[in-house]
């Protein structure tokens, strides 16, 4: 039982990491401030939640656990604001 | 496999920090620092100092990049000097060998260290008991190098003062800073709704947590100071005039109670700031409830600036 | 004892040096102030791993540098938030950050 929950933590956390890798991708490849906000968005909340989901087996106790959730989600939240206050900027300027 | 961790780590550091002084651009060289900042938090892990971990993470990738962008901003449009040209080659090979003789110079003092450590260590654990404080380093802190502590309580103090000294003759009792605009119903605005009560309980548990685990007075601050300076950039709230009485209060009354505490010890237990035997938990508390409205309220008005409005009469 | 991690002590050397040409070379104020924060970051890293070497089971690290290290950082950026509140007054003076005295180029 402990090995299938470590593989599946070990799964979790590298699908993450590749997300984390498309989204740098996507920042360094992409033509302009929208695509890359795109991008962005992907490597926030999937490859922040797969890696936290992968954590969440070997938090510890039910504490650990909620406060990786929290983490989560405030970095969903700072992520979505961000990036709409970015976009709003983004959208007024010209296209360099 | 974990010094290739190190090695990565420190390697991507020098790129970002050499990216944050050369970049050609000046937003560019900022965003680079503020990477900067941000991986350093990753590096003092690695170094298995979590305090200063989230001392660097708040201040340095929060504070600090918040102040560098916004002064950016402002000089954006009329800096001549953004533009002056760089000097010329010599100076600038002039420039890199200095800095190629420092680095060394540091790199070889740092490698001819003598090889047992000399460490103090052993002597904190040895004499933390005394204290009741599970941390070591809040225990180095408020105990051991308790005049550090308020030595650097009362040069923030003056950083502020220092500050509000810039202020124009006109406008001295006015309010601080200038008049935030936001949409009141924009994104701005509905973040500082929702994360400010947030951050506030994250801050006073990490303020609170501070005796036995990781955190502290320094970090707590931080968090909340952000907190107001995230509800006043959204226009909702307003900072205080410099004249207030409160203000000026809650700005003193930190080091006025740590010296207070220091002059007690002195009569009490011999030295300044010795805490009598089995009073020593209950000092310590009083002296990080009575500094923590004092760090606050500097982290966030250092921001905010000198007053710059004519005071409302 | 633990053997200096050897990354964080000359990589925070080489960050000093590139910080210092940086205040050296860039004319522009608000740049001078960067890289002096990065050449004081960079001499807190190496106070960091001085600290970890001093490791004795069952700390980490040393605490007393990391509590110095603490309050170095919160005094630096009071510093560096100063040094930022002077080059704007500068600048609404006199229109420009230029530190050359006035009427050279």
């Amino acid at each position: 039982m402990d090995a299938v929950v470590d593989f599946m933590s070990i799964v979790a956390i590298v699908a993450g990491a590749a997300f984390f890798a498309a989204g740098t991708i996507g920042l360094l490849r992409f033509p302009d401030t929208m695509t890359r906000l795109h991008a962005l968005t992907k490597a926030d909340n999937l490859g922040v939640g797969l890696v936290i989901l992968g954590l969440l087996p070997r938090a510890g106790s039910i504490t650990a656990g909620i406060k990786l959730l929290l983490v989560w989600l405030l970095v969903l939240f700072a992520g979505a604001i961000v990036s709409q206050l970015v976009g709003r900027v983004a959208s007024r300027e010209p296209p360099r | 496999m974990i010094d290739a961790l190190n090695a990565g780590i420190a390697l991507l550091l020098l790129a970002l920090g050499a990216y944050a002084v050369m970049a050609k651009d000046v937003f560019a060289a900022l965003v680079g620092y503020i990477a900067y900042g941000l991986l350093l938090t990753l590096a003092w892990m690695q170094l298995r100092g979590p305090d200063v971990a989230l001392t660097e993470a708040a201040i340095g990738g929060g504070l600090t990049g918040a102040m560098l962008i916004a002064a950016a901003t402002r000089l954006r449009d009329r800096d001549a000097a953004a533009r002056a040209p760089m000097p010329g080659i010599g100076a600038r090979v002039l420039a890199a060998t200095l800095s190629a003789v420092v680095a060394s110079a540091v790199a070889w003092s740092v490698a001819s260290l003598p090889e047992p450590a000399a460490t103090l260590a052993p002597q904190t654990l040895a004499a933390m008991p005394a204290l009741e404080v599970g941390n070591p380093v809040t225990a180095v802190l408020l105990g051991f190098r308790a005049l550090d502590t308020l030595l650097e309580a009362i040069v923030v103090v003056l950083a502020l003062i220092g500050v509000w000294s810039l202020a124009p003759d006109k406008a001295w009792g006015g309010r601080l800073g200038r008049l935030q605009h936001a949409q009141p119903d924009g994104m701005l605005a509905y973040a500082a709704r929702i994360l400010a009560p947030i951050g506030i309980v994250i801050g006073m548990y990490i303020f609170w947590i501070g005796a036995d685990l990781p955190g502290g007075k320094f970090q707590g601050a931080t968090l909340l100071a952000a907190m107001w300076l995230l509800v006043w950039m959204a226009g909702l709230t307003d900072a205080p005039a410099v004249d207030r009485r409160w203000l000026r209060a809650m700005l003193v009354a930190g080091p006025l109670a740590f010296v207070a505490i220091g002059v007690f010890g002195a009569v009490q237990a011999g030295a300044f700031l010795a805490y009598p035997a089995g009073l020593a938990k209950p000092l310590i508390i009083v002296i990080e409830i009575a500094l923590m409205p004092t760090l606050t309220l500097v982290l966030a008005l250092v921001l905010v600036g000198p007053p710059l409005r004519e005071p409302e009469r | 004892m633990t053997a200096l991690p050897l990354w964080f002590a000359l990589v925070p050397a080489a960050l000093i040096g590139v910080g210092l040409y940086g205040i050296v070379v860039h004319p522009q104020p608000l740049r001078k102030l960067v890289s002096f924060n990065v050449v004081g970051s960079g001499a807190f890293l190496l106070f960091g791993a001085v600290a970890r070497r001093g490791a004795a089971v069952p700390l980490n690290g040393d605490p007393v540098p990391q509590a110095l290290l603490i309050t170095g950082i919160v005094v630096a950026f009071c510093a560096s938030a100063l040094a930022v509140m002077l080059i704007l007054q500068l600048h609404d003076r006199s229109g420009d950050t230029s530190l050359e005295p006035a009427g050279e180029a």
